[in-house]
């Protein structure tokens, strides 16, 4: 039995460690769900809000290691070969701080220099509960289009 | 032979495999790795939209029903939370399949490929039902019924980047399912068994678990953020 055991640490896996990390990977998505629920009463550009959100994201990089090195085994691997996948992703550092950074000075940029942009970011569209009536005032459309026309008098 | 016996020692000398793994299974690595580049390429871009525009809808209001919810149900993250599990599970049964091959466990390796496959036909049933229901509500490429956060009109590219996005995540996980079903007949037919190793399985598990990988990324980026 200890024999076997050797021989699974060695090749990488055995099902304590698929167990575990099944474990892990539910705990992690739990506690991102969790953050998800109480980020929805935050005030749009709270502090706090972004701080949720950036926890979120450490959280998925923890999620994305564990499925990477133990489900597909990329820690079991040589260490040259672990290096030839994960040096080029590297490439994802610049590309995701370049680009979001385009992204965030492009909207400085345009709500500094264009006026009608940003003024239709500014115009609050009627109120949702309009829609989701629609369906019910349908129904009542005779009675209630006389009264609307006597308010709009 | 003995032109085939490198100097010990010696990684780069010939004789043996630097990487200690068989070509299909790097190449399947490259593969993914380009693979990633490219749901990167498209995840960020989505941010930079997001980052360039002032307002953007609250998926909290746009992905908030399930399969017979009753009108106007408010059940945000749920639905969603349900799909991240049938894909999480479905990943471990395809890791027990693969460990199963090494033991040359022919059985565990049918159960465990038949779970993973019930597992992505019910994530893509999953995603189909909620693209139906978006649809329904009006969402779809070019159009875009909901209202930002803040009351704002929004633009389409809310429902532009999810659908596309969503969309080429869908694709891999039916392909993943057309994978695993290859895999599963031939472990039916003893190709494994007369090969003498299930070393395929573990590349369409490499797969498979690639696809859950970028559901982390998208469920994080589409749903919670």
């Amino acid at each position: 039995m200890e024999h076997t055991v050797a021989h699974e640490e060695h090749s990488g896996g055995g099902v304590k460690e698929i167990v575990r990390v099944t474990v892990i990977l539910s705990i992690l998505t739990a506690v991102e769900l969790a953050l998800g629920f109480w980020m929805m009463g935050m005030p749009l550009d709270s502090g706090l809000r972004l701080a949720v959100k950036g926890a979120i994201i450490i959280l998925m990089m923890a999620k994305a290691f564990y499925i990477v090195a133990y489900f597909m085994h990329l820690k079991h691997e040589l260490k040259n070969m672990i290096m030839t996948i994960v040096v080029p992703l590297a490439l994802f550092i610049w590309f995701i701080i370049a680009f979001l950074y385009d992204g965030n000075s492009f909207r400085h940029l345009r709500n500094t220099y264009d006026p009608h942009f940003k003024e239709q970011s500014t115009i609050k569209v009627e109120k949702k509960e309009e829609a989701k009536h629609e369906e019910s005032k349908e129904e009542k459309k005779e009675e209630a289009k006389p009264e609307e026309r006597k308010t709009v008098e | 032979m003995s032109t085939a016996t490198a100097t010990p020692g010696k990684l780069w000398g010939g004789g043996k495999s630097p990487f200690n793994v068989e070509y299909g299974k790097l190449m399947m690595w490259y593969f993914l790795m380009s693979d990633a580049f490219t749901f990167g390429a498209f995840l960020i871009s989505y941010g930079t939209v997001r980052f360039s525009t002032n307002g953007w809808p609250d998926p909290n209001e746009v992905f908030r029903s399930y399969p017979f919810a009753p009108e106007g149900a408010h059940a945000p993250l749920v639905f969603v939370s349900i799909m991240t599990f049938i894909l999480i599970i479905s990943s471990v049964t395809m890791v027990l399949a693969v460990h199963a091959g090494h033991n040359m466990d022919k059985k565990k390796v049918v159960v465990n490929l038949i779970l993973t496959i019930l597992g992505g036909l019910a994530f893509l049933g999953c995603q189909a039902w909620e693209w139906n229901h978006l649809h329904s509500e009006g969402a779809w490429w070019g159009h875009n019924p909901f209202l930002n956060h803040d009351g704002t009109a929004a633009s389409t590219n809310f429902t532009n980047f999810f659908f596309t996005i969503t969309g080429f995540h869908g694709f891999h996980v039916f392909s993943g399912v057309i994978i695993n079903i290859i895999m599963l007949i031939m472990t039916l037919r003893d190709v494994f068994e007369k090969r003498g190793h299930y070393l395929m399985i573990e590349k369409a598990g490499l797969y498979w678990h690639f696809v859950d990988l970028v559901w982390v990324f998208v469920f994080t980026c589409f749903y919670l953020i």
